[in-house]
């Protein structure tokens, strides 16, 4: 049992790398990536997100929209399928996650809350949030495999943003050609990562 | 047609293009260009969105109160992609399927929110629309260019049919197996916006 969750976390962080492999978060990802600092935060914040948030959808979909689920009610609900109010249920979810943890960020600690500023409302509308809690329906996981599963993704996606921040701090010293500067050697090293990350490809525990 | 609405529609395609300038959603750009066919319906299915819902939001864009406003473009943002969802299903079903994840996450592809926010909350509907369609057209632009290549140097295929004949069928094309995986998309992207910019010069960064 232990195997089968590890093995999960492992294909999330490593194989299936949210940012390098599924290019989810990638807006954010290339916008908050010039130093490596903020990326640690945000690739803090993320990880908590996806780890609160997929799980929760998980329950959402199971407990309330899919095929039956709302049997429970009454026996006349046994054939009510909700299933297309996902996609709404789930932002909505995440939207207000982003929102309790932006308050509970404010309320306890106003360091780091100060620190991320203007990224924290931003994680609500971050692809990788949605994009994982869309797998995790897609692949109909439980919520024992859908917990290691966001958080494996969150440990994945901070893990790209930070080694990707501290490949842009080092290039600053580097003679790239003026119309590849910026977004073009960003793209390009990003490809050379994702490269890398392929090696992990077929790992399995 | 006068030179404002002109503009809406063809500077998103090279003076302004979401994906290469304004660092728009790339995300699901990237992950449905492994074939000419998804990143044509999904370039498609982007544009209605954006289209609609700038429509939409420029239309009730002067009763909506500035401190919900994100909620109330998300609200219709979802509700038009959860449309294009279940049309996609009822009709191209296999495409749909191939397309996953990459259709609900239009809702969170900052194209349509980065618009709505930008354009259609100062400006009428019917310049809102076709700022839509001038948007959805750059991205479209973009994921078509880099799904040609994909499919061509990956599988020597296009729209499915193949193109260059396979070493593995008494052809002479040994198939880049590169192509079809992630990587490949960053390259072609990142040799894409250094083009526009040698030629474009003014779209440089300043570091």
């Amino acid at each position: 049992m232990l195997e089968h969750y590890l093995s999960l976390a492992v294909k999330a962080i490593f194989v299936e790398n949210m940012a390098l492999a599924f290019f989810l978060g990638m807006c954010s990802f290339l916008a908050v990536s010039k130093k490596v600092e903020t990326a640690i935060g945000l690739g803090a914040a993320v990880t908590f997100v996806l780890a609160v948030c997929v799980p929760l959808n998980q329950l959402l979909i199971n407990g309330l929209l899919k095929e039956g689920a709302l049997a429970w009610i009454s026996p006349e609900l046994a054939t009510l399928d909700l299933s297309f109010l996902s996609l709404l249920a789930q932002i909505g979810t995440i939207a207000a996650v982003v929102q309790v943890v932006e308050m509970a960020l404010d309320r306890f600690a106003p360091a780091l809350y100060n620190a991320l500023g203007v990224f924290l409302p931003l994680i609500a509308v971050n692809c990788a949030i949605l994009g994982a809690s869309l797998f995790m329906e897609q692949r109909e996981y439980n919520l024992g495999e859908a917990a290691v599963f966001g958080l494996g993704s969150g440990i994945g996606w901070a893990l790209a943003i930070i080694a990707l921040a501290a490949i842009r701090e080092k290039m600053r010293y580097s003679n790239v050609p003026p119309a590849l500067r910026g977004l073009g050697i960003t793209f390009i090293v990003t490809g050379l990562m994702a490269l890398g990350f392929l090696a992990f490809s077929g790992i399995q525990l | 047609m006068d030179k404002k609405t002109k503009g809406a529609l063809i500077d998103p395609l090279f003076n302004n293009n979401p994906i290469a300038l304004q660092v728009l959603g790339i995300c699901s750009a990237l992950a449905v260009t492994t074939k000419l066919e998804t990143a044509i319906v999904m370039s498609i299915a982007l544009t209605l969105v954006v289209a609609l819902s700038n429509t939409a939001i420029s239309l009730i864009r002067n009763h909506i109160p500035g401190s919900i406003r994100i909620i109330v473009q998300l609200t219709i943002i979802a509700s038009l992609v959860i449309l294009t969802d279940q049309i996609l299903r009822a009709f191209v079903f296999d495409i749909a399927k191939q397309l996953s994840v990459f259709v609900g996450l239009i809702i969170t592809n900052c194209i349509v929110m980065g618009r709505a926010e930008a354009f259609a909350m100062a400006n009428g509907p019917r310049l809102s629309f076709i700022d839509g369609i001038g948007n959805g057209l750059g991205y479209s632009l973009v994921l078509i260019i880099v799904a040609f290549f994909r499919e061509l140097l990956g599988a020597g295929k296009l729209f499915g049919v193949q193109v260059l004949p396979l070493v593995t069928e008494d052809g002479w094309y040994t198939p880049n197996g590169m192509m079809v995986m992630s990587p490949s998309a960053f390259f072609l992207i990142g040799v894409f916006i250094w083009i526009l910019r040698t030629y474009k010069p003014d779209q440089m960064e300043k570091e």
